[in-house]
């Protein structure tokens, strides 16, 4: 399972990307796809909206089940990723270039705080046994 | 410790997601569930079906035995091989399950029932047989499994890799099926499309996989067996019908003969039920995936979604949810999706039958 070394993951499985100009790129991880299976629907947040660290603000549907995608840090939603509503496909095919939102974050250092790519590699083995 | 069929070996092999399915370690998907849906509808798949238990009931009064349990005619069965979907009902007309039942001889009947109910019904009919005729044997065969290859190219695909199987198969109608040597081959199945339903030795599977493999013909998981069914509008024991509905609000009146003198169990109570549900199908004009439990508001009342998802051949979401009676194809309903209610239409179904969408308002 595909882990790259410089984004940052929460406990419920997205992943979180630190762009140039300060935002998170927000998506979920290859784990969390590969548990889904084939996606068929994407809803993201609103652009505007402000969101909770942990507030539930988007859902992921498969043909096995719905799933929510929680806001790894607290911001404003800047950009969705319009592509997912025809396409939830990429979030299979690509996992971390299937990016889902955007957010400015209030708080810069909460980013830093997220799980690495050790840790969250911890994780998933932990609930894997 | 969970139960495996005798192509267990063959699914991890395969790179199956195994699951468990009540009890059973059974391969969910081989990567992609919506392929292996898509692959059925357009050319052929093949699906391990040995979790389902095979019973062979054997004696003389065979018959008369199954003319008092199951809800539909077994008179309906005349020649051999002919086959005949029915309910078992209890005596309140209550689904114990759904099965098919096989006419070989007048002395011996075979029966396929549901794998989660398989110990059930293999206590019910026991109990039955022994009330009623006891002397029929009811033999469980575990010591068969069972492959089912559908799709508009199956049959072909079966020809090419059973020698001698055309000449016994070929000229079967939907519903027939013939022995072929130890292989028990059927043209059943639960997807909406052409093709065979294969019962074998358990030490043959293996083997009769890899040939249909090399053929060709990818492995087919649970998921999209679920869409499949799904689409071609087939019930679900357990999620579209179980003990506690009757097959008159679960669209089986058509399996269950009332009209005739003939006595069976549940009948009486059936008989004296005046149906206030029904199922229906439903296909989502909002975006979203319908999901079973979801609760629909009509007109005329509340319902609930029996069985929902996302149709792969139709590509946008369905349904069968059980509605009161007077909601009708063509309505408008409301369905709640987490915090949002989303519109959907009432339609007829099947949803898609032979690769093609068939449901009409």
């Amino acid at each position: 399972m595909s882990m790259p070394g410089h984004l940052k993951y929460t406990k419920t499985h997205e992943w979180a990307k630190r762009e140039d100009d300060g935002t998170i790129t927000v998506g979920i991880t290859d784990h969390a796809q590969s548990l889904l299976g084939d996606m068929v629907f994407v809803e993201n947040p609103a652009v505007g909206r402000t969101l909770a660290t942990g507030e539930e603000c988007a859902v992921v549907e498969s043909v096995k089940a719905a799933s929510d995608v929680y806001a790894p840090v607290a911001g404003e939603v800047v950009a969705v990723n319009a592509e997912l509503e025809a396409s939830p496909e990429r979030l299979n095919q690509d996992a971390y270039g299937a990016w889902m939102f955007r957010l400015k974050p209030s708080d810069p250092t909460e980013f830093d705080a997220l799980l690495d790519a050790a840790q969250y590699q911890v994780l998933v083995d932990s609930e894997s046994h | 410790m969970l139960k495996q069929t005798p192509l267990n070996q063959a699914h991890r092999d395969m790179g199956a997601r195994m699951v468990d399915f009540g009890g059973w370690d059974m391969p969910l998907h081989y990567g992609s569930q919506i392929e292996e849906h898509h692959a059925v509808r357009r050319a052929a798949g093949m699906f391990d079906v040995s979790h389902m238990l095979i019973i062979d009931l054997k004696g003389e009064g065979a018959r008369t035995f199954l003319r008092q349990v199951m809800a539909n005619n077994v008179d309906k069965l005349q020649a051999a091989g002919k086959a005949l979907y029915s309910c078992m009902l209890d005596a309140g007309g209550g689904v114990l399950d759904d099965l098919i039942i096989y006419f070989l001889r007048e002395d011996w009947f075979r029966l396929v029932v549901n794998a989660a109910t398989s110990d059930k019904d293999l206590a019910w009919l026991s109990a039955q047989r022994d009330r009623l005729a006891p002397s029929l044997e009811l033999a469980a065969r575990r010591d068969l499994a069972m492959v089912a290859v559908q799709g508009p190219d199956a049959r072909e695909k079966v020809w090419g890799v059973v020698p001698g199987s055309r000449e016994a198969t070929g000229g079967l109608k939907p519903f027939q099926a013939a022995a072929f040597g130890d292989y028990f081959i059927a043209r059943t199945g639960y997807t909406g499309e052409d093709g065979f339903e294969i019962m074998l030795p358990a030490s043959s599977a293996p083997a009769l996989w890899a040939a249909l493999h090399r053929a060709g013909v990818p492995p087919i998981g649970l998921g999209a067996r679920d869409t499949l069914r799904l689409e071609a509008g087939m019930n679900l024991y357990g999620q579209d019908m179980d003990e506690a509905t009757n097959p008159l609000e679960s669209g089986l009146a058509w399996t269950v003969d009332l009209d005739s003198p003939r006595d069976f169990l549940g009948k009486a109570a059936l008989a004296a039920t005046k149906p206030t549900r029904q199922l229906v199908g439903l296909v989502l004009l909002d975006k979203g995936v319908l999901r079973s439990h979801q609760a629909v508001s009509t007109a005329l009342g509340q319902g609930e979604i029996t069985s929902g998802g996302f149709a792969p051949t139709l590509g946008l979401s369905v349904a069968l949810a059980r509605l009161p009676i007077g909601v009708s194809p063509g309505d408008r309903v409301a369905v709640q999706v987490r915090d949002k209610s989303l519109s959907a239409k009432v339609v007829r179904y099947p949803f898609v039958r032979n690769g093609a969408a068939t449901y009409q308002e």
